[in-house]
């Protein structure tokens, strides 16, 4: 069980190590970096069976007791986390064999997405918030590098622009984790939240929470704070975006549901009301901001934050459907980005340019290519029986149980937006008649053909399996919401 | 840049960087010292040899590559966390031998974390290095 528990953080890295040192031998690089995916994927779906079997669980590393030590626990939530990170770190390493290229392999590509994806397993699986801290910041250390890998220009100056915002990002996170261990005396999660609850000095520990939800923010791209992304996401080779896309900012969202399920839960009128308005005005403008777009990337990046607004809405309600939503969601949202992402990346290389108006054509020269643009698209639209609509049915069901009409009415509008403007798209890169003066350049290879097809499958899996899917999502909501499961696995009779 | 008492210096200098090196990462056991101070010492001993001799001279008295030296590093440091897991404890549970060596004073899994840390500042730091020098 110990081991399990630690097998997400250590698999990656002890990959990323044995990448390092075949430095020169490229091609041994590529097949550790596979063999590293597939092993992790194994150990996170184990973890998760484990864990529903046996409800939570945690290690104590380095066998200090907890509150004291460092605490591994592992919940159905962050297990859930841990299996989409591991899906998306292999479909990305085994397309990453045909997109990336020698340049950027010769540069230290594989260990460097395998420590990232160490990080925000880590991330996923630790009690601690300092941990939880170290974390971030190896996963930011390493999409630093990533972002900037290649050095072109346009590259550079999204880089900075995303490591700026990110850096200050973590500095309002240590500054509120000193504030936190100030007031609280711990930094073990399942110790904050008994400690908090007998805190008389509210208003105090509501600036925090406060202070968090800023950090939390901006690397979740939450509306004021979400400028870097769009600004960035579409530089780097389209294997890190999508990476990126699928999981950096959904650390930070898993960052945010911890914090204002586990521990911020003791003026739910102030700070789950500020949630709400964010959530609300995130997606607005995500979506808004998308339809904008003339360009397959950066569009694709605008959809990203208006779904982080879907997330917000259903942690802002704070009950224990919206939270099973919320899991669902994320889930839906992780499979369906990625294989879209993917997708942007195909076109890309066959036609040599992701701009919308210069691709055309796909709908007669590739079927497969249509359909598989299709499923997620529609999907991401909330299109019936696609995983989207019951995810986003689910949010919605639980904005109006919660008597939320104008969230009820922002999501549904924007769930219209998204679906003009993916049909916008469908208009653009498949059905148009692709422009005389940009012909096919290359073809794309089956190593990137392969994962794109196999995200595509798996939207339509998690579509037609919501059923269990979606008592999974229950069980885990159960759980956050719950908290007594949580710390008392955590501090057991320490306390 | 070629300067007859820097070269000299450098013959005299490197072995004692080398050795105090050495003893900060073992005087880190329980002292201010440590893998990271003596991996920068010792990597400031290989980069004084590039700034006296060339960076040829200073490749080949390293021997390794640099980044095999991060990856040895790693490793080194990775191990100390398994050992335990073998047997049978948390991931990164100290595990001390309890016989005394002379010089170490005391071995256990948290020594081999620190050679660790050693070897990988020197791999990272030389790295930078080289890669600055060959602009």
């Amino acid at each position: 069980m110990s081991l399990l528990l630690v097998l997400p953080v250590i698999i990656p890295l002890f990959t990323a190590i044995l990448a390092l040192l075949c430095w020169r031998h490229i091609n041994v690089q590529r097949g550790i970096a596979v063999v590293g995916a597939s092993c992790l994927m194994v150990a996170a779906v184990t973890l998760l069976l484990t864990i529903s079997d046996r409800g939570i669980q945690c290690v104590q590393v380095s066998n200090w007791q907890a509150p004291f030590g460092i605490t591994l626990v592992a919940d159905l939530f962050g297990a859930v986390m841990v299996v989409l990170a591991a899906t998306s770190l292999l479909a990305v390493t085994v397309y990453s064999l045909g997109s990336v290229g020698r340049a950027l392999e010769a540069v230290g590509y594989y260990p460097l997405i395998h420590v990232m994806v160490a990080g925000i397993c880590g991330a996923f699986l630790t009690g601690d918030v300092f941990n939880l801290y170290v974390c971030f910041e190896v996963t930011l250390v390493s999409s630093f590098v990533l972002m900037a890998m290649g050095g072109e220009r346009q590259q550079i100056e999204g880089a900075i622009k995303y490591v700026t915002l990110n850096l200050m990002a973590s500095a309002i996170f240590l500054a509120a984790i000193g504030l936190l261990y100030g007031v609280a005396g711990t930094l073990n999660m399942a110790d904050l939240a008994t400690v908090l609850a007998n805190e008389p000095r509210q208003t105090l520990v509501n600036s925090i929470a406060m202070l968090f939800m800023v950090g939390f923010g901006i690397k979740a791209a939450v509306f004021p704070l979400f400028f870097w992304l769009p600004a960035s996401y579409h530089t780097p080779n389209v294997a890190i975006t999508t990476l990126f896309a699928a999981l950096l900012t959904k650390v930070g969202v898993y960052a945010l549901i911890r914090f204002f399920t586990l521990i911020f839960v003791g003026d739910t009128g102030l700070t789950h009301t500020v949630l709400l308005v964010l959530a609300g005005l995130t997606m607005i403008t995500g979506v808004l901001g998308a339809v904008a777009q003339t360009e397959f990337r950066r569009l694709l990046s605008f959809h990203i934050i208006s779904q982080i607004g879907y997330l917000l809405l259903g942690l802002g309600l704070l009950t224990h459907f919206s939270l099973a939503a919320v899991v669902y969601f994320m889930g839906h949202v992780i499979i369906a980005k990625t294989a879209l992402l993917l997708l942007s990346g195909v076109t890309q290389r066959i036609s040599g340019t992701s701009e919308l108006k210069e691709l055309g054509g796909f709908y007669k020269e590739s079927p497969l290519l249509s359909v598989v643009f299709l499923v997620p698209a529609l999907s991401l639209a909330g299109i019936p029986p696609l995983s989207g609509f019951w995810a986003k049915f689910a949010v919605v069901k639980a904005s109006l149980e919660a008597e939320q009409y104008v969230m009820v009415v922002a999501a549904l509008a924007v769930g219209l937006f998204t679906l003009y403007y993916m049909l916008n798209v469908w208009a653009e890169v498949f059905w148009k008649d692709r422009p005389v003066d940009h012909p096919v350049v290359a073809k794309a290879p089956l190593v990137m053909w392969g994962p794109m097809v196999a995200m595509g499958i798996l939207t339509l899996g998690i579509s037609f399996g919501v059923d269990p899917l979606f008592q999974l999502a229950n069980r885990a909501a159960f759980q956050l919401i719950d908290r007594q499961e949580y710390i008392r696995a955590v501090l057991g009779g320490a306390l | 840049m070629n300067s007859l008492i820097l070269s000299t210096a450098t013959r005299l200098l490197l072995p004692l960087m080398l050795l105090y090196s050495v003893f900060l990462l073992i005087r880190g056991h329980n002292e201010p010292g440590g893998g990271f101070v003596g991996g920068l010492v010792a990597a400031s001993a290989i980069a004084l040899i590039k700034f006296s001799s060339g960076l040829e001279r200073a490749r080949a008295a390293l021997r390794f590559d640099p980044i095999t030296l991060v990856g040895t590093g790693l490793l080194f440091a990775f191990a100390s966390g398994l050992l335990p897991l073998v047997a049978g404890m948390p991931f990164l549970t100290a595990l001390w031998w309890d016989q005394k060596i002379p010089v170490l004073l005391k071995a256990g899994t948290p020594v081999l974390f620190d050679l660790g840390v050693y070897v990988l500042v020197v791999g990272v730091v030389l790295t930078m290095i080289f890669a600055l020098s060959e602009e």
